[in-house]
C-alpha cells in the first residue's frame, strides 16, 4: 500500500502490539487524540486505554513507569511530544535505561523503545525543532535510530520494538508527510545498526540520516549535472554506527561530507569524520567536510532558512572536495 | 490502621513505645517465630553493616552507605511483604536485602566495586537498588502499572529517604501512582538528613505522610524505630494494594545514626546531643525488651543469634572476596544484547594492550 511516514508508523505498532500483547504504548495524547501528529490515530479503539495509554504530562515518569514495567516481562513504547521535551526524562533514559542491563549483569534489560518527532524545517514553535541526537549517541546501551522513509520507518520500528535493548526512535517531523511510498502490509525488519547506501556514485560520498536524506538527494542531482557522481549513505542507526558502510564507501570515492541538521561542534559529524581519519586516511583525496547547522540555537520560522542546510550548501561542499 | 492516625492531626502510629511496652490495642499478634526472625535480621543487619563500615575503613570495600539505626525500617519493610510481591529499593538498605534472602555476599561484592553482585537471583523479586535519588520510585509505579494490566494480585513497594521527596521524581511518581490507582506501598525513610541538609530544608509541610493527600491516597507516619509499626502500616498497605485498594504512603519517622556514607562526616553538620538522643529510641533494643517481657529473649538466645550473624558476614566476606575479579569480556558483555562492532573492536584493543601486545 502506498503511505506517508506517519501511516506507515501506525501500522508498524499496531501490527506489532496485535502480535504481542507485552507491548504497552504510553505518552501525552497518544490515546483518544491519536498524538499531536495522529501516528497513534485509532489505536486506542483497537487495544483499549490498559496498552494505549494517556499519561499525566511528565516526561520523566512516563520513562521511568516503563522502565518499571519491564521489570515484570513487558515491553514498553513511550511517546515524547517532540525531541525538545524529552530532556526531562534524561535521568530515566541515561542513569536507568541504558545502563541495567549492564550494572545488574543481563538480569534486567530494558527492551522499551522511545519514539519521538525531531528537526527543524517545519516552521514549529521553539523547543519544536530540535534534533539533539548526538546526545544519545555519547551514551552507551542506547540504540538511535532515524528513518528517511515510510517503508524503512516501519521496519526499523518494527526491529527496535523487538529490540532487547533501548532504543531512542527518531521520527523526522518534516517528513511525515513529505511523501509517500510503497510499504508492504506484512510485518518486516530492517536490520539495526546497517547502513544502507541508497545511491552509487564514485567522486564522493555523503553521509546522511532522516530528513537530511532528500536534501542529499537533490544536492546529488545537482552535482550530477556538474559531472559529479555523489554515493549517499543512509545512516538509518546512528549509534551504535556502521563504521564498516562508511569506510567501505568513502575507500572507493575518496571523499567524504557528513550532512546533519544538528550543530556542528560535537555532532555526528565530527564521529564520523574522526572514524575515516582513523580507518582511511591514505585513501582520502580531500579533507572530510561537515554541512551542518551552525553553533546556535535553532532561529523562529522567520529566519529559519539561515539555520537548515539545504541542496545548494551540500553541493558547494561537494564542489569545493572535487577542486581540492 | 491508616484512619486511625491522621498525619494532619499529628498522629503517628507507634506500637512499641520507646521502652519497648506495647500500646493498647495495637499488639499484631505475630507469632513467637516471626517475632525472633525479625529480630534475627535486624541484629544480621547491624552486624553486616558495621563490617561493611570496617571493611571500608580497611581499604576493602568501596565507599559505603552506612544502615545503621534503620534496622526497624529495612526489616519491617520487608517482613511485610509476600514472595510475589515486588520491591524497588534505594542505596541504603541492608536490611531489605537481608530480610529476603539475598546473598550477602553478592550484596558485598557490589559495594567491593563489581556489578555482578547486583544480578538478583531468579525468582528474587528485588530490583537493583538505585543511587539517583527518587528515580526508583517510578520504576516502582510502572511496575505496579504492569501488575494491573497483567492482574496480578501483587503489592509493589519503593524506599527512599526523605532527600527524595524533594526530587521531580517523587512528585511525578505519586501524581501517577494516584492517577492510575497503582497498587504501590512507597515507604520513605524519614531520617531527618540527606548527606548534611535537614529535613527542614526538604520541605515546608508538617508531614511527609501528609503530601499523599494532595496525590489522592492514604499517607501515614509511624514510628521508624519501631519494626512492628512498621511492619503494621506496610502490611496493610500491602493488602490494600493487592486488593486494588491503590497507592499508600508510609513516613517511617527515623534517624540517621550513621554517616551518610563512609565518606561523609555527619559532626560537621549535627550536635552529638542529638545524635545521643535518638540513641536511646534504638530500633533493636527496643524489639528486644518486647520479647523479653513475652518471654522470646534471654542472653543465650542473644548469644546464639550474636555469633549466627558474625559467622554469617565473615562467610559472605570470605565469598565475596574469593569472587574472581571481574573480566575486560564481563566489563563489555552487557552493554547491549549482542555487541556492537564498535564494543568488540574496543574490546578487543584494550585486551591487547593488556598482553603488551600492539594493535
Amino acid at each position: 500500500m502506498i503511505m506517508t511516514m506517519v501511516q506507515a508508523v501506525n501500522q508498524a505498532l499496531a501490527q506489532e502490539m496485535e502480535r504481542d500483547d507485552r507491548y504497552i504504548l504510553l505518552g501525552e495524547d497518544v490515546g483518544r487524540d491519536g498524538g499531536v501528529f495522529r501516528v497513534t490515530e485509532g489505536l486506542v479503539d483497537k487495544f483499549g486505554p490498559e496498552r494505549i495509554i494517556d499519561t499525566p504530562l511528565a516526561e520523566s515518569a512516563a520513562v521511568g513507569a516503563a522502565i518499571g514495567m519491564t521489570a515484570l516481562g513487558l515491553r514498553p513504547i513511550v511517546e515524547i511530544q517532540f525531541m525538545g521535551f524529552i530532556y526531562p526524562a534524561f535521568n530515566q533514559i541515561i542513569s536507568h535505561a541504558a545502563r541495567l542491563r549492564n550494572r545488574t549483569r543481563g538480569r534486567f534489560p530494558v527492551p522499551l523503545t522511545i519514539r519521538t518527532p525531531y528537526g527543524a524545517g517545519i516552521r514549529a514553535l521553539e523547543h519544536h525543532s530540535e534534533s539533539t541526537e548526538a546526545l544519545f549517541c555519547q551514551i552507551p546501551g542506547l540504540t538511535v535510530v532515524v528513518p528517511s522513509d515510510p517503508a524503512d520507518a516501519k521496519g526499523l520500528l518494527i526491529a527496535s520494538l523487538r529490540s532487547e535493548d533501548p532504543v531512542i526512535f527518531l521520527e523526522p517531523t518534516r517528513l511525515y508527510r513529505a511523501e509517500k511510498q510503497e510499504v508492504p502490509e506484512a510485518l518486516f525488519e530492517v536490520p539495526l545498526g546497517k547502513a544502507r547506501i541508497i545511491r552509487e556514485g564514485k567522486d564522493v560520498t555523503v553521509i546522511a540520516w532522516g530528513a537530511m536524506i532528500p536534501v542529499a538527494r537533490k544536492a546529488a542531482e545537482a552535482a550530477r549535472a556538474e559531472g559529479i557522481e555523489a554515493e549517499i549513505v543512509d545512516l538509518r542507526t546512528l549509534s551504535p554506527m556502521d563504521g564498516e558502510t562508511i569506510v567501505g564507501s568513502v575507500t572507493k570515492t575518496g571523499r567524504a561530507v557528513v550532512l546533519h541538521e544538528a550543530p556542528k561542534t560535537c555532532g555526528l559529524g565530527a564521529e564520523i569524520a574522526a572514524l575515516i581519519g582513523e580507518r582511511a586516511l591514505l585513501r582520502l583525496k580531500a579533507p572530510v567536510l561537515r554541512v551542518t547547522g551552525p553553533d546556535i540555537t535553532v532561529p523562529l520560522p522567520k529566519s529559519e532558512d539561515y539555520y537548515y542546510p539545504g541542496p545548494e550548501r551540500l553541493v558547494r561542499a561537494v564542489r569545493e572536495l572535487m577542486e581540492y | 490502621m491508616m484512619e486511625r492516625f491522621d498525619p494532619f492531626k499529628g498522629e503517628r502510629l507507634q506500637v512499641l513505645d520507646e521502652g519497648g511496652r506495647v500500646q493498647t490495642g495495637l499488639d499484631p499478634g505475630l507469632p513467637d517465630e516471626v517475632l525472633r526472625k525479625m529480630y534475627e535480621a535486624m541484629l544480621a543487619t547491624r552486624v553486616a553493616d558495621a563490617k561493611a563500615f570496617k571493611l571500608q575503613r580497611q581499604g576493602r570495600m568501596g565507599t559505603y552507605p552506612p544502615s545503621l539505626g534503620h534496622e526497624a525500617c529495612q526489616v519491617g519493610v520487608a517482613s511485610a511483604l509476600a514472595a510475589d510481591d515486588w520491591i524497588f529499593p534505594y542505596f541504603r538498605d541492608l536490611g531489605v536485602y537481608i530480610t529476603l534472602g539475598y546473598p550477602l555476599s553478592d550484596y558485598f561484592h557490589y559495594w567491593m566495586g563489581n556489578e555482578a553482585g547486583l544480578r538478583t537471583p531468579e525468582g528474587l523479586n528485588i530490583y537493583p537498588l538505585a543511587i539517583p535519588v527518587a528515580s526508583q520510585i517510578l520504576h516502582a509505579v510502572g511496575a505496579g502499572l504492569a501488575a494491573n494490566y497483567r492482574k496480578l494480585q501483587i503489592a509493589v513497594a519503593a524506599t527512599f529517604g526523605d532527600g527524595a521527596t524533594s526530587e521531580g521524581d517523587f512528585h511525578e511518581a505519586m501524581n501517577f501512582a494516584g492517577v492510575f490507582r497503582t497498587p504501590n506501598v512507597f515507604i520513605c525513610y524519614n531520617n531527618q538528613f540527606a548527606i548534611s541538609v535537614p529535613r527542614s530544608r526538604q520541605t515546608a509541610s508538617a508531614t511527609i505522610a501528609g503530601k499523599a493527600s494532595a496525590y489522592g491516597f492514604r499517607g501515614i507516619q509511624v514510628d521508624g524505630n519501631d519494626v512492628l509499626a512498621v511492619w503494621t502500616a506496610v502490611k496493610e498497605a500491602a493488602e490494600a494494594a493487592r486488593r486494588g485498594g491503590g497507592p499508600t504512603l508510609i513516613e517511617a519517622y527515623t534517624y540517621r545514626m550513621g554517616d551518610h556514607t563512609t565518606s561523609d562526616d555527619a559532626s560537621r553538620y549535627r550536635a552529638g546531643e542529638e545524635v545521643r538522643e535518638w540513641e536511646s529510641k534504638d530500633p533493636i533494643r527496643r524489639l528486644q525488651a518486647y520479647l523479653k517481657t513475652k518471654g522470646l529473649w534471654d542472653e543465650g538466645f542473644e548469644r546464639g543469634l550474636q555469633e549466627k550473624a558474625a559467622a554469617l558476614v565473615e562467610k559472605a566476606v570470605e565469598a565475596a572476596e574469593a569472587r574472581p575479579a571481574a573480566t575486560v569480556d564481563d566489563v563489555f558483555a552487557f552493554t547491549y544484547a549482542a555487541m556492537p562492532p564498535n564494543l568488540r573492536e574496543e574490546m578487543a584493543d584494550l585486551k591487547a594492550f593488556l598482553k603488551g601486545g600492539s594493535r
